[in-house]
């Protein structure tokens, strides 16, 4: 019943998931990291910082995934020569689709963080000023650190997001999961049984991740 | 909260804010200036390209229609999975286990698998197993994926927003000796509803951003599909994209200022038990948050 | 329940999307099929974004060489130019339409095929296309092994790249865009070196107003399109009519008349009209 599977090598049905896996966790660590400076720059002294990052947030929260994906490839890399060192389509289709899902991805961390922020009492920050302490060092030593522990909760939900995300790098022939169900529900007649494959395999990559990081909010939740 | 994390600026963090300022303001000014030098290099910044936008038969012939069906399919499917997800929503806060937990299940699933496969599973569906014309199949396919998805989210929406009423009402309900059934229709559904109207708002965009999907990947003539009609038609795909773009830009923030505004009027609200779900509770969603029984607490609403 | 001001609010907000995209978007859906072509209307399959083949104009109207054969066609079949409904058939979704009876024909870019043959009758050939490259005008592409190095692009899931990776260049870099339009905006940055598909869509965009002198087809016959009329499975009646009509269209030179209007300026070297029945292997 299966057989029809194995028929399919460019890519292979792991290789497919393989593919939206390395793009779920490189686009993850990517928009934690530029979703954390948004996030800075969002609770920031400078005001034209702070206008920088609410109008990022605002402007790419409002654009659909599928328009800014597209993008990259069409205006960044043809139009901006953004071609991300790579030369052969396929490398930089996955490039690209990491650096799209990043700048989306990131706006959504950045309000998880900021919101985090929020969770934080007030005489947190304060004692911090009272010490003598900058800005920059408020906001290292003292808040994002309680705060990161206060949103892995909704952290975990926009990596769940990002993971099903993914699948919009198909609009530009990045060969990951969707890429190949679409592929294979055109030829093949078990459209039921292709269907329960790939939800199976969206099931187990976001499950877990979702026990796991529910289980370690719980766990590190700040007491108060 | 923000300002609590610094003093009120003296003169030298005055000084140092207008140095940072500085050059932040010059390192954006040199991206506008990459930007608009690679454009213009590229020659995409040709009147020619972008001066159809600025003449009606470009917007009626293809935007507006496709933007049209971009909301068709959008608010059909919220006036689908608004029902759908109350009554799952409410069977997920069952005092029946074999009610509660079949609920979960369909909730669970539908939020952990990716819209867009829901769509392609939907249109070829259709296509050997229904007969529908082939506008028709492709809407169906749109809303089907979007209703199946954002049901599950409402589901949630629907829950929390029960579970933020004060206990006092379902008290006070059952005190005055009405049913489960009663309580639930009569006292804490309505006042739900109202505390989840900015939830379900900010829950439009989330949906509308969606549809896109449905363009692309099915062909459904939504606002992005129509632009490359446009762009076959004047030749000008990036022009068109980045028009595109500040259309969706647009037509968002009005929702999302719509459902601030409604958060803001139902927190002033005195009538009301002051429970609002907002959209950033949205984004905390997570069965932890909200005393789920288990599962993924799959999606947020991206 | 007494919904409150702002409840009332967003409900309305609801409704009138609701109401206002339906009188907007919907009209034409409940006509039914009219697929028997009785009625005084008759709808035809084209495709909307391949200027010189089938594209929606600004205006609102249609033009191209696929157009202009459909046209002269119903016109033998009792359908004046204002009877005609023009409806959109994307190259997945041809089979089906016929099938069902959602137009009466097609002549959208529809290379006739064994596989096809199965599901639908072709009236026709009307055309003879070759798969060919289009490169920039000071290009020094002429052969498909030229490409080995080179950057291809076609449009996702068309069969002409892999053709292309397959036959004559297996070494090409091949880019995958959602359109036509993209591609040639690819291939105008450079990004490309050369755009493949049947050489008619590509003459179709090449004589475009605004890439006029930017770019030429090399001129490659990599393989043989025969353009048929698709018509419903067993409509031997319409499908007979259809091959008088444009057997009628070559004899009277409005065949002629219609390339030249359509495919002008690109270096494209039409073929001469196929004789009905006969198709190029």
């Amino acid at each position: 019943m299966f057989d029809f599977l194995s028929d399919y090598n460019n890519p292979t049905l792991l290789g497919a998931f393989w593919m939206t896996v390395k793009l779920t966790v490189i686009s993850g660590l990517g928009s934690l990291i530029w979703g954390t400076l948004l996030a800075a720059m969002r609770v920031s002294p400078v005001p034209l910082m702070r206008g920088f990052g609410t109008a990022y947030v605002n402007i790419v929260r409002n654009i659909p995934l599928t328009v800014i994906i597209i993008f990259t490839s069409l205006g960044l890399a043809d139009v901006f020569g953004v071609t991300m060192g790579a030369s052969d389509f396929q490398v930089r289709g996955f490039r690209l689709a990491i650096l799209g899902l990043v700048a989306y991805t990131a706006a959504f961390v950045c309000e998880a963080i900021r919101s985090g922020i929020n969770t934080v009492p007030l005489g947190q920050a304060e004692a911090a000023r009272a010490i003598g302490l900058t800005f920059s060092q408020t906001l290292r030593l003292i808040i994002l650190p309680q705060a990161f522990r206060a949103v892995i909760g909704p952290l975990a939900n926009v990596l769940i997001a990002l993971t099903k995300n993914t699948t919009v790098a198909a609009a530009i022939g990045v060969a990951e999961a969707a890429y190949l169900m679409k592929g294979m529900i055109e030829k093949e007649a078990q459209v039921l049984l292709i269907g329960a494959v790939f939800a199976f395999g969206f099931v187990v990559l976001t499950l877990p991740t979702g026990l796991l990081l529910g289980w370690l909010s719980k766990r590190l939740a700040v007491k108060r | 909260m923000s300002s609590v994390l610094y003093d009120a600026p003296g003169p030298r963090a005055k000084r140092r804010n207008v140095f940072i300022s500085v050059i932040f303001f010059a390192l954006l000014a040199l991206l506008v200036w990459f930007v608009w030098d690679a454009m213009n290099e590229k020659n995409q910044l040709e009147w020619a390209l972008w001066k159809p936008f600025t003449e009606s038969q470009a917007w009626t012939t293809y935007l507006l229609p496709g933007l049209a069906d971009t909301l068709r399919a959008a608010a059909l499917a919220m006036v689908i999975a608004l029902p759908l997800g109350a009554v799952f929503g409410i069977a997920r806060l069952s005092d029946h286990l074999w009610v509660r937990l079949p609920a979960a299940w369909v909730v669970e699933f539908f939020r952990a698998i990716p819209v867009l496969l829901l769509m392609l599973f939907a249109n070829e569906a259709y296509d050997r197993w229904a007969n529908l014309t082939t506008e028709q199949r492709q809407l169906y396919a749109v809303v089907t994926g979007l209703v199946l998805y954002n049901a599950s989210v409402l589901a949630e929406v629907v829950r929390a927003g029960i579970l933020a009423l004060p206990k006092g009402q379902s008290e006070a309900a059952k005190a005055i000796g009405l049913r489960k059934g009663q309580t639930m229709r009569i006292v804490l559904l309505p006042q739900a509803v109202t505390a989840m109207l900015p939830a379900i708002v900010s829950q439009l965009v989330v949906i509308v951003k969606d549809t896109a999907l449905g363009g692309v990947m099915i062909g459904f003539t939504e606002l992005l599909s129509t632009r490359g009609t446009l762009a076959a038609a004047y030749g000008n795909p990036i022009a068109s994209f980045v028009v595109v773009a500040i259309i969706y830009i647009v037509l968002n923030f009005i929702l999302t200022s719509f459902a601030s505004w409604l958060e803001k009027r139902l927190r002033r609200s005195k009538k009301s038990t002051g429970a609002v779900l907002s959209a950033e509770d949205m984004e905390e969603l997570n069965p932890a948050a909200t005393g789920g029984t288990f599962g993924t607490g799959a999606g947020g609403s991206i | 329940m007494k919904l409150r001001k702002a409840s009332a609010a967003a409900a309305a907000a609801l409704v009138l999307s609701l109401t206002a995209t339906a009188c907007g978007g919907g009209d034409g859906d409940n006509e039914g099929g009219s697929g028997s072509g009785g009625g005084d209307k008759i709808k035809i399959g084209i495709k909307y974004d391949q200027p010189g083949l089938g594209l929606k104009e600004p205006d609102g109207t249609f033009s191209g060489f696929d157009v202009d054969v459909a046209t002269y066609v119903a016109k033998e079949l009792g359908y004046d130019a204002d009877q005609i409904e023009f409806v959109e058939t994307k190259s997945a979704d041809r089979e089906n339409a016929l099938k069902r009876g959602d137009v009466k024909f097609i002549a959208a870019t529809y290379s006739i095929t064994d596989e096809r043959k199965k599901s639908v009758d072709f009236a026709g050939p009307y055309l003879l296309a070759h798969q060919d490259l289009l490169v920039k005008t000071d290009s020094d592409i002429t052969e498909a092994t030229d490409l080995n190095g080179k950057n291809l692009c076609s449009v996702t899931g068309s069969t002409s790249a892999e053709n292309v990776k397959n036959d004559f260049a297996p070494k090409a870099n091949l880019k995958e865009n959602s359109g036509y339009s993209e591609c040639i905006s690819s291939l105008q940055s450079g990004t490309v070196d050369a755009l493949t598909t049947d050489d008619s869509i590509l003459a179709g965009f090449a004589s475009q107003e605004q890439y006029k002198g930017q770019f030429k087809l090399a001129g490659l016959k990599l393989s043989n399109e025969n353009y048929g009329i698709g018509v419903k499975k067993g409509d031997t009646e319409t499908l007979n009519k259809i091959n008088a009509a444009l057997e009628k269209m070559v004899s009277s030179k409005a065949w002629d008349k219609a390339v030249t209007d359509n495919f002008g300026p690109a270096n494209y070297k039409n073929e001469p009209a196929p004789k009905i029945g006969v198709i190029v292997q």
